[in-house]
């Protein structure tokens, strides 16, 4: 308990000078992890369907008609998007040591991966869509809504990287005492990246098992 | 004990005028469109769902005067089945956790000593969201539209093929906009009781109703998600023609039933455990002891909270599922009665060693725990598979989850209301007219829903929109419209109460039941800034003990009076050490524009204007991306190196 008298002294004591620096966790940063962590369960509840309707249709699946998912392109799409969190995570440790520099040097390094992700998601549902679209049975509803959402989720997290890049350009946004909202994006691109991880094995590898 | 405005030892005027000047609002147009003070918020969201629960409540009136002699035409069956659906939906999603969320919003910041809540803004966004996606659902109801299949909208009925018109869609889109509310004002109560504690509420010293609302947040924060991606799935199954629940292109309807009651489950405790905590929270001042076993009850709250993931088939009793897996449902059920059952022997236990003082919020505790008990005993009947299977979808049912939730959920918010509202309102209640209300409500409760248990025994099926004679139903459901006339005088003369209290009510002090908790420590209703020192607890009882109270007063110090801005202070997770004070935002315009964007986008979607959607989505992107545009600061304050 720190005991100190007088309003002149709360003002230019320690306690004054010290309010900026971030100490323990912030608010922003559990609310971060709240938000991720029922946008997680989501995802969950997705996958979980999948299987859930999969066993339930019978032994042949994807249903006739409809080949095995072809695993080069989703292999390609993981090598972009999985590194795409390393630059970010630079980019903090940068930000954290007042580098502005690597803040926006990470920052584009991610958008070009991400974008790169969502263009090569794009040429494969133009592929797709010529076999099979979400109407044509219950695999292409799942498949669609599945890789649709993830692919809405990197988005979003784009939109995130593209506005941090933007407010860091400016100046004047983000500094080694102010960089919660690069934290809070950062992990919201890594959570991006991990559900990937889950969706290739559910999508792409499970039906090969 | 209590604070009021006028000087303290401990601060002094110049400090009271400065945080003032800091937190007040002008009482303007603008700041009512504004505001983020919790305590306003907390208000709108307890009027609000009132209003709703009013609009619920007189559905159900409509209905128990269709059903009050068999063969009658009140309503046409289709007018009964949108009733009925909006009985349940409103009262479950627009009432229950609305009204709950609303005392969490006024109570939770009072209660740890806080001068806001974690996200103030969000929490504005949070009140708009929930109005507008209450009056989305409820407007469909003049035109027909309203949903129609049940609260809980059993695929495959709720589709395209079987249920035309926008019905449904108004009931998957209404919930995913309410369920942006409902998950940011979860996110927002986790955070401020992790984080926004006073210095020495360390978490073995937070209140239980704290508890209560953080364990039904984490509820929230994993349970709603299935709902979500069920409505989803069902919107695209009913407008863009996928096949999720379409058995005929392999879908499967009993995944909408596995993904609604793992939401659905979790959901009944949603509801009840906050109501809980204002049991928890009232006995206190009325029996003038803390409750028995607090680390008992923080246990039974966090494993009901857990339990509850587990218990989701006992809801799907009667579809088929294979033998095992009944059986360990049935367990599970079995076994979430012992928390529960330890709750409850605490209460009892508290009040058989306190002193009682028979006022009106402990009268609706004891109506509570006679009502909720009797409607956990056909609970732990129904967890019973072979008995389940008996009285499925028979009025057994609606008896038994009207003593729950009714006993479990409306009584303790009643208990709550009149014994908070001299906080709220700063304004005493007329205390026999208190007593006529809980007499006719507890009387009309039991008459309505007793009789329930018997024609669902006999064999009446619910959501029946009329029945013949021949089966002797009659005169018991003539007593049951009875008992709801006499229930809603009851409510009635609770309204009227509340009103009385708000014109005429004598002014209340700071304290007037001697309650234990913090929100008892400041002045009737709390200044915008809640406590004009921020108190150091040292103890359970916050309110009941000198050397905390001594803290708002000769031990006051500059460092918890933080009157040179917007501030509170923020403590560490777990023991609640001071970790630095944080400005804290102010009004803004921003949260009702974004769920008024919202709004344009999910009736947009309703009305399948695509074009439209697509604009106010990006709306809705762009004033989220100007809310959080970082304010320049200079590269000194900043850290800049390069």
């Amino acid at each position: 308990m720190t005991d100190r008298g007088g309003v002149l002294a709360a003002a230019t004591g320690a306690e004054a000078l010290s309010t900026e620096l971030p100490v323990g966790r912030s608010t922003g940063w559990w609310g971060m992890v709240m938000f991720v962590a029922t946008e997680a369960t989501l995802f969950a509840c997705l996958l979980g369907s999948y299987f859930y309707l999969r066993f339930q249709y019978g032994p042949q699946w994807p249903p006739d008609g409809i080949e095995d998912p072809k695993l080069l392109k989703p292999l390609v799409m993981t090598a972009v998007l999985l590194p795409s969190s390393l630059p970010v995570v630079w980019a903090e440790h940068g930000i954290r040591r007042g580098q502005r520099w690597r803040l926006r040097a990470g920052l584009t390094a991610t958008l070009l991966l991400g974008a790169t992700f969502l263009t090569l998601q794009a040429t494969e549902y133009a592929e797709k869509l010529k076999h099979f679209t979400m109407t044509t049975d219950v695999y292409g509803s799942l498949f669609y809504l599945i890789t649709g959402f993830h692919g809405l989720h990197v988005l979003v997290g784009l939109t995130m990287i593209g506005w941090l890049l933007a407010a860091s350009l400016r100046g004047g946004s983000f500094g080694a005492h102010r960089h919660d909202r690069v934290r809070n994006a950062a992990i919201y691109w890594h959570f991006v990246d991990l559900v990937w991880i889950a969706i290739l094995f559910t999508i792409y590898l499970s039906p090969r098992l | 004990m209590s604070t009021t405005t006028t000087p303290s030892p401990g601060i002094s005027r110049e400090d009271l005028t400065r945080l003032g000047a800091h937190w007040g609002e002008p009482a303007s147009l603008r700041s009512w469109f504004t505001t983020v003070d919790h305590k306003r918020i907390g208000r709108r969201y307890l009027v609000t769902a009132g209003f709703f629960f009013v609009l619920a409540g007189l559905s159900a009136l409509v209905m128990r005067t269709q059903l009050a002699r068999p063969e009658a035409g009140v309503v046409s069956p289709q007018q009964y089945n949108q009733l009925f659906t909006m009985h349940g939906t409103a009262m479950i999603f627009l009432f229950a956790t609305p009204m709950l969320f609303g005392f969490g919003n006024f109570l939770v910041p009072l209660m740890i000593g806080s001068r806001d809540m974690a996200f103030p803004r969000l929490n504005a966004f949070g009140y708009w969201v929930f109005l507008f996606a209450g009056l989305f659902m409820w407007a469909s109801l003049p035109f027909g539209a309203a949903p129609n299949n049940g609260w809980f909208a059993y695929a495959p009925l709720s589709s395209e093929a079987h249920n035309p018109g926008l019905h449904m869609d108004v009931y998957a889109l209404g919930l995913l906009f309410l369920g942006i509310s409902t998950t940011s004002a979860s996110i927002n109560f986790i955070v401020t009781a992790l984080k926004l504690r006073a210095p020495g509420m360390s978490l073995n010293r937070v209140p239980l109703f704290v508890w209560a609302i953080v364990a039904t947040a984490f509820m929230v924060i994993f349970a709603l998600p299935a709902l979500n991606l069920d409505n989803a799935m069902l919107f695209l199954d009913r407008r863009f023609g996928t096949h999720f629940f379409d058995p005929s292109a392999g879908g499967n309807v009993l995944l909408w039933q596995h993904l609604f009651w793992i939401f659905g489950h979790p959901d009944v405790y949603i509801i009840v455990m906050p109501a809980l905590g204002i049991v928890s929270a009232v006995l206190p001042a009325f029996t003038r002891r803390g409750v028995v076993g607090y680390p008992l009850i923080v246990l039974s709250i966090v494993s009901i909270s857990i339990i509850s993931f587990g218990v989701w088939v006992h809801h799907m009793f009667a579809t088929g599922l294979p033998q095992l897996s009944y059986s360990f449902f049935s367990a599970a059920s079995t076994i979430i009665t012992i928390p529960s059952g330890i709750q409850i022997f605490a209460w009892l236990a508290t009040m058989a060693l306190g002193r009682l003082v028979l006022r009106v919020p402990l009268l609706f505790v004891i109506g509570f725990i006679v009502t909720f008990v009797l409607g956990g005993f056909t609970g732990a009947m129904f967890a019973l598979t072979a008995f389940d299977q008996q009285v499925t979808d028979s009025y057994f049912v609606v008896a038994h989850f009207h003593y729950v939730l009714i006993g479990g959920a409306v009584f303790p918010m009643l208990a709550g209301l009149y014994y908070w509202l001299p906080k709220i309102s700063g304004r005493m209640y007329h205390e026999r007219l208190g007593r006529w209300a809980f007499w006719l409500v507890f009387a009309g409760m039991h008459v309505t829903f007793f009789p329930m248990h018997l024609y669902g025994l006999f064999g009446m099926p619910r959501r029946v929109y009329t029945y013949r004679s021949e089966p002797g139903w009659d005169g018991w459901n003539l007593v049951s419209t009875a008992g709801s006339y006499l229930l809603a005088v009851g409510l009635l003369l609770v309204l009227v109460g509340v009103l009385h209290a708000l014109l005429r009510g004598r002014p209340a002090p700071g304290d007037p039941w001697e309650g234990d908790s913090l929100e008892w420590a400041t002045a009737s209703p709390p200044e915008p800034y809640n406590f004009p020192v921020l108190p150091r607890v040292h103890s359970l009882h916050p309110a009941w003990d000198a050397r905390t109270a001594e803290s708002t007063t000769t031990g006051a110090t500059a460092d918890r009076i933080l009157s040179a801005g917007r501030r509170t202070l923020v403590t560490s997770e777990l023991d609640a050490h001071r970790e630095r004070a944080v400005e804290m935002p102010e009004s803004s315009v921003k949260p009702l524009l974004l769920a008024g964007a919202l709004l344009v986008l999910f009736t947009s979607l309703l009305f399948a204007w695509y074009p439209v959607a697509a604009v106010a989505a990006l709306i809705v992107a762009a004033t989220i991306a100007v809310w959080l545009w970082p304010p320049r600061r200079p590269d000194e304050e900043l850290g800049v190196v390069a």
